[in-house]
């Protein structure tokens, strides 16, 4: 046996250094921000916070966390997470399952892939949807939160392309044994399917927990806000004098640096929490539904 | 026979028919609102309600507004700085992390690098607007440790559009550096190791093989983000624009908000504002899906 002796090059240094560099490039403003939601007043005042707190203390989460308001648009959030996402995950997966047929075998199933497909190359805008939802009785209601975007044509597709790969064999084995097809969708499909549903589900997670824009324009009524939203009003709203209109006085955390802090730092809990466990199916997910053979 | 094909197949539109049903009423119901463009639409009437027709006068109206060239200007010109920046360092950021030996190291990295791309503009823009503040922000605070003038990023209409694209490069370029970065791992390893024998260093390496071998991929990202050239990023903009940097920094998403929901409440105007996005948007991403499909053999389903 060779034991080589292992050569560093500067090339690689540098490389590291660099990659390095960009990780922390990355985290620094949320560790600034963590460093700020435990800082006192005054000393952020000074402007001095860095990456550790001064003036440790935990009034800026005591504040949030007093909030009837924060209380309320987290339950919000909570109820459409736990609405939106099975609905986004289901629909995707049987929807998904017809359309990963051979148009030979489901004739039909070009026409509703184009159905779909088209949602996301032209769309009648804002507007008449805004209108639409009016003279649905939806505004004010949780459902405009989750109904509309219930159907996540992109994870459809992703979906599509990875139940293409699962091998014929299998199913034509199971239709041997009288197997139907929702049989055949959940008991094969699906388990053979982690990594992609894992992937969809994170897409869908991270895509109601982070929509703000359909709370603010739809929730005519601040209590129904969706915590984004509430969010927006606090940390944004207050800050920019463009969309003031809409601004409520009573939210405002102007002035109050480690509250904004605070609420930074609480909203983002849940991904960082979610992430490591679906992060090694997102990896393997994501690439194999999105580049095709 | 016939008739148990038929049944098997039931179960089949069964399962699309939900799907169907939520875009009909919600994606398809809208594309008829669009004849608020045409008209002088009042709310109280209602959707589909008898609206009196202007024609094109709404399209007239927008192009007498000094606003709406900016505007157009505005968003090309972002979406087109983003669009480039957002396909060249990741794919650097990419080849970085393919010469990395460590896996672990690797992962690690990967893992903090994409991080960003999960957390929603309302917080990032949170964030940016603290520690770009002049007075107390971080980044001032750097700056002037060094002993240079503290500047105005997100107040100034000089600074803001960079201040956007380099904001969202930092958002998304280690999302988009885990799709070289995969697509990497899919070329052949002979190839490098054929190389290797005729001594190629890592250079030649990434410029004759590896480069080549995600030569797809990277038309593919490129194309589909010309399609999306009239999109500059709505979420983005609206959480970190205000009233001194619109000259530069309004695009045409938020300019239809403001259109409709903001002061001026004119549906009408920001109809068509939107239907003329729309349907330039359709041309621009069918044509990126067909070039895709022509050049880099792309079929998305």
């Amino acid at each position: 046996m060779i034991i080589r002796k292992k050569r560093v090059s500067i090339l690689t240094i540098i490389n590291i250094t660099i990659l390095i560099s960009l990780a922390l490039l990355c985290v620094l403003p949320f560790a600034n921000m963590l460093a700020m939601s435990f800082s006192s007043k005054e000393a952020i005042d000074e402007g001095i916070i860095t990456f550790f707190p001064l003036g440790l203390n935990v009034d800026a989460y005591k504040y949030i966390l007093s909030k009837d308001a924060f209380w309320q648009s987290l339950k919000i959030s909570l109820i459409r997470v736990a609405f939106g996402v099975p609905l986004n995950v289901i629909i995707a997966i049987i929807t998904a399952y017809p359309l990963a047929k051979e148009s030979k075998k489901f004739k039909t199933r070009t026409i509703y892939v184009w159905i779909l497909f088209f949602t996301l190359l032209f769309s009648g805008g804002i507007i008449p949807w805004y209108f639409l939802l009016h003279k649905l009785n939806m505004l004010n209601n949780m459902s405009a939160l989750i109904l509309p975007g219930a159907v996540p044509v992109f994870s459809i597709i992703i979906l599509i392309n990875f139940f293409r790969r699962i091998p014929k064999e299998l199913e034509e084995a199971a239709i041997m044994d009288g197997a139907n097809h929702w049989q055949i969708l959940f008991k094969i499909y699906v388990p053979l399917s982690v990594a992609s549903i894992a992937t969809i589900t994170l897409f869908s997670l991270v895509w109601h927990w982070n929509s703000w824009f359909d709370g603010m324009l739809l929730m005519h009524d601040p209590s129904k806000y969706p915590l984004q939203t509430y969010l927006q009003q606090i940390l944004i709203e207050t800050d920019t004098s463009l969309n003031q209109y809409k601004g409520n006085p009573e939210f405002s955390f102007l002035g109050n640096k480690s509250a904004r802090a605070a609420g930074v730092i609480i909203s983002i809990i849940p991904i960082v929490i979610a992430f490591p466990f679906v992060q090694r199916h997102f990896k393997k997910g994501l690439v194999l539904g999105s580049v095709k053979e | 026979m016939h008739k148990s094909i038929r049944r098997k197949n039931l179960a089949l539109h069964l399962m699309v028919l939900p799907a169907i049903i939520l875009v009909f009423i919600f994606n398809y119901i809208p594309l008829f609102g669009i004849v608020i463009a045409f008209q002088d639409f009042v709310p109280a009437k209602g959707l589909f309600g008898d609206q009196e027709w202007v024609g094109l006068e709404n399209f007239r109206f927008l192009f007498e507004l000094p606003q709406t060239k900016q505007v157009i200007i505005n968003t090309i010109v972002i979406a087109l700085a983003k669009a480039i920046v957002g396909l060249i360092i990741p794919i650097i950021v990419a080849l970085m992390l393919n010469s990395l030996r460590k896996q672990g190291l690797r992962s690690g990295i990967q893992t903090l690098i994409y991080l960003p791309h999960f957390i929603s503009w309302v917080i990032i823009s949170s964030i940016l607007i603290d520690i770009l503040s002049p007075s107390t922000g971080i980044i001032n605070q750097f700056l002037m440790q060094i002993g240079i003038e503290p500047v105005y990023f997100l107040g100034e209409p000089k600074y803001f559009r960079m201040t956007l694209v380099v904001s969202d490069l930092w958002k998304e370029f280690g999302y988009g550096s885990i799709l070289y970065y995969a697509a990497m791992q899919g070329i052949n390893p002979e190839l490098y190791e054929a190389s290797d024998i005729d001594g190629a260093n890592k250079l030649r390496k990434i410029w004759h093989i590896t480069l080549p071998g995600i030569r797809m991929i990277i038309v593919l990202l490129g194309l589909l983000s010309l399609g999306n050239i009239l999109n500059a990023g709505f979420d983005q903009v609206f959480n970190l624009y205000n009233i001194q940097v619109l000259e530069t920094g309004d695009i045409l998403d938020t300019y239809i908000y403001q259109l409709a929901f903001g002061t001026n409440l004119n549906y009408s105007l920001a109809t068509a504002a939107s239907l003329l996005k729309s349907i330039i948007s359709f041309v621009l991403i069918s044509m990126a899906y067909y070039l895709s499909y022509k050049y880099a053999d792309y079929r998305m389903f």
